[in-house]
């Protein structure tokens, strides 16, 4: 029995040197990814193009101005002269968002009734959001520090405090940055692609190759011929994890506050589930690239419902059940959770349910699926 | 890692084996017996049940009702038992292209359960056996037919079996790689191996020790190529070569007497239904007819000759026509040819 399982263990890490190629790209895509997703893809958008139409021309005008490069929010490109081209400029894409400010802007400041027209450009909902807050939040700030100066004006004379003071304070993840809160989760969305991509791949090339046949008349086991395969698997998959993680943390700053022996038993539980679809998959499809094809549509919805890119939060509801049927959903909760929370078991048993249950499942009829089809 | 049969001199010896699926009867009380140390060939045209049968000798699938033994282990009753002492090649070969020569057989004989001692020995003796010498390093992959098929032979002989299941082995391999490859079975099976092959080529068929015909699901001939031909094949067989040769198959077709014509190159060859006529008066017959004829005289019967004769005269054409589809359709001509 030890000699089969070594034998096929063996032939796959063979497999794995022959072909450098896959190998080379197992390492680096992952590597890649973090780069794209990290650092490229920042939801926080800054410096959007901004164009202004000053009609007042005063002081307070550019004071306010001012406050909105500062915010590092706003880049003041184009001035126009008049409303019709600052809707050309928005038009055209040149600005993404216009500031009108009004004739009369600095006496109706002084009377505590100013307004300036925002306009943003929604196309991009993206900049949109990061625009509207910005410029929220910017004028929040400017009325506060016009009220503060006329109290100061006034006969009361002391230090005025503004009415409501909240303070959020970001936990985490205190700069907010993007990277933080999607490297971790690539994590989980990379072992889930490895992992049912090349078990797939794996089973549907000895079939194509026809030496699946031979290995069905040969006395080795099905569970020997499945473990084999799936044990070279998870080794290249935790290579890609421990690469990741180590690019996440010394070219990222992504902290790993919590116990990384946890975070890899647990993986192993999520990969059990994974394996089972690579299995299925190769049990339904007769080709390579129909193995491949396959194993991308599992991917998309994992990838844009399970919380990777977008909070499930903000899904409507029909698209949270379907996240709350996705293992990667969980998988994600664990690995922020260990990475970001430096939380333990106690916590992250709630999301180990699912991905026990999905994997118990799934592996199950993986291998009788399997077997059934061999005979 | 073998064991003696106990009392018996079979190899393979199945009863009444049937294989159903559904409604359809793949193999149909099967009365099959292979000796040991036989090179037994296993004939029929596709669909004819050849690969089923296969596939519960090898322990893969249950019959449907009878049963038998491989090297004396009970099909039915211990099915995985089979798999570790018989050695079985498929005409897709198996072989990892990735792997090398020595990492294809080092794969096999651990699968096999081949000792790890023993395991160098025996992947030199079958390098040695499939004249692969200088070449253990090189990957399969890049083998050419000849060397790709005796490799396939290789590993499925890695661990000693002495029974080997041969599933059309020289499909779509060149004339001198089959020739050299029926040499290469002729020997292991005159050491003592016993050898079962499945193929389509006839003249294959003629250097076996025994063949069975199996079409429809049932055996229906087995015995020794030329005790079949002397026993069971009772029609002459003639060749004629006439100047219009359409003409010649027309007129010939029309007689009574004559079962089957078919149109081999420039010549036609005939199967007599009646035992009395001689080649002259199937040459009278056609300058009677007004057909200028060059000669007839009477030849071997072929096994395909044999094979056909067994199955009634309706059915005749289409076999043939299913039989010499398979030939072309796995090429070129045969070990024989040119004889």
């Amino acid at each position: 029995m030890a000699s089969r399982l070594l034998g096929i263990i063996v032939k796959e890490f063979i497999h794995l040197r022959r072909d450098m190629l896959a190998l080379v790209l197992a390492l680096a895509v992952p590597v890649a990814m973090l780069f794209i997703f990290g650092w490229a893809i920042n939801t926080d958008v800054k410096h959007i193009p901004t164009a202004v139409f000053d009609q007042s021309g005063s002081l307070e005008a550019r004071l306010f101005l001012e406050a909105m490069v500062n915010s590092q929010y706003f880049e003041l490109g184009r001035r126009a002269t008049s409303q019709r081209e600052l809707t050309r400029l928005i038009d055209s894409g040149e600005a993404k968002v216009g500031v009108v400010i009004p004739p009369d802007y600095a006496r109706r400041l002084a009377r505590q009734e100013a307004s300036i027209q925002v306009i943003v450009d929604a196309s991009d909902p993206q900049v949109a959001t990061s625009a509207l807050n910005a410029a929220t939040s910017l004028g929040a700030q400017r009325s506060l520090e016009v009220l503060t100066q006329t109290l100061e004006g006034t006969r009361l004379g002391r230090q005025p405090q503004p009415p409501v003071d909240v303070r959020v304070r970001a936990w985490y993840n205190p700069d907010l940055v993007s990277a933080i809160f999607i490297v971790p989760g690539l994590i989980g969305a990379l072992l889930m692609q490895t992992t049912i991509t090349a078990m797939a791949v794996s089973v549907v090339r000895e079939r194509e190759k026809g030496t699946l046949e031979a290995l069905i008349v040969s006395p080795i086991r099905r569970w020997e011929l499945l473990l084999g395969k799936i044990v070279p698997n998870l080794v290249v998959a935790f290579g890609q994890m421990t690469m990741a993680l180590v690019v996440a943390h010394y070219v990222f700053d992504v902290p790993i506050r919590g116990s990384l022996a946890l975070l890899y038993a647990l993986s192993l539980v999520f990969m059990m589930g994974t394996l089972g679809v690579g299995i299925l998959l190769s049990t339904a499809s007769r080709t390579v690239p129909q193995a491949m094809q396959l194993a991308f549509l599992t991917f998309l919805p994992s990838i844009y419902l399970s919380g990777l890119l977008f909070p499930i939060e903000g899904m409507p509801t029909g698209a949270q059940y379907l996240a709350a049927i996705i293992p990667l959903t969980y998988f994600l909760k664990i690995v922020r959770g260990i990475i970001l929370k430096g939380v333990g078991f106690g916590h992250l048993w709630p999301s180990l349910v699912p991905l026990v249950i999905f994997g118990t499942v799934v592996f199950s009829l993986a291998v009788l699926k399997f077997r059934k089809q061999l005979d | 890692m073998t064991e003696p049969v106990p009392g018996s001199d079979h190899a393979v010896i199945t009863r009444a084996l049937t294989r159903r699926f559904g409604h359809r009867v793949a193999v149909d009380h099967l009365d099959l017996q292979v000796r040991s140390g036989e090179l037994y060939g296993f004939l029929g045209p596709n669909g004819a049940g050849k690969s089923t049968t296969l596939r519960m000798l090898c322990g893969l699938l249950e019959p449907s009702e009878g049963g038998g033994e491989v090297l004396g282990i009970d099909l039915v009753a211990e099915p995985e038992r089979i798999k570790s002492v018989i050695g079985y090649m498929s005409q897709k070969f198996s072989l990892y292209d990735d792997l090398t020569v020595s990492e294809n057989l080092t794969f096999y004989a651990r699968v096999y359960m081949v000792p790890r001692a023993a395991r160098g020995p025996r992947i030199a003796r079958m390098v040695q056996l499939a004249d692969l010498g200088g070449r253990e390093g090189q990957l399969a992959g890049t083998l050419s037919g000849g060397y790709r098929q005796r490799l396939a032979l290789a590993c499925a002989l890695v661990h000693g079996p002495r029974l080997v299941f041969l599933d059309e082995p020289t499909a779509g391999v060149d004339p001198v790689s089959r020739r050299n490859f029926w040499g290469l079975i002729r020997r292991l099976a005159d050491e003592g191996t016993t050898i079962l092959v499945t193929t389509h080529y006839m003249d294959e068929a003629e250097l076996c020790d025994t063949l069975g015909f199996i079409y429809q699901g049932r055996l229906i001939a087995q015995g020794a190529p030329a005790s079949i031909k002397s026993t069971t094949f009772r029609q002459p067989v003639m060749e004629v070569e006439a100047a219009d040769v359409r003409r010649a198959a027309d007129v010939l077709a029309d007689w009574e007497v004559i079962e089957e014509v078919q149109r081999v190159g420039t010549r036609l060859r005939l199967v007599v239904g009646d035992r009395q006529l001689a080649p002259a008066d199937v040459e009278r017959h056609l300058t009677l007819a007004g057909v200028e004829t060059r000669w007839v005289q009477e030849v071997e019967p072929s096994v395909e000759d044999l094979f056909v004769s067994f199955v009634d005269k309706q059915r005749k054409a289409r076999l043939r026509e299913q039989l010499r589809a398979l030939a072309l359709s796995s090429e070129g001509g045969g070990p024989g040819e040119g004889r």
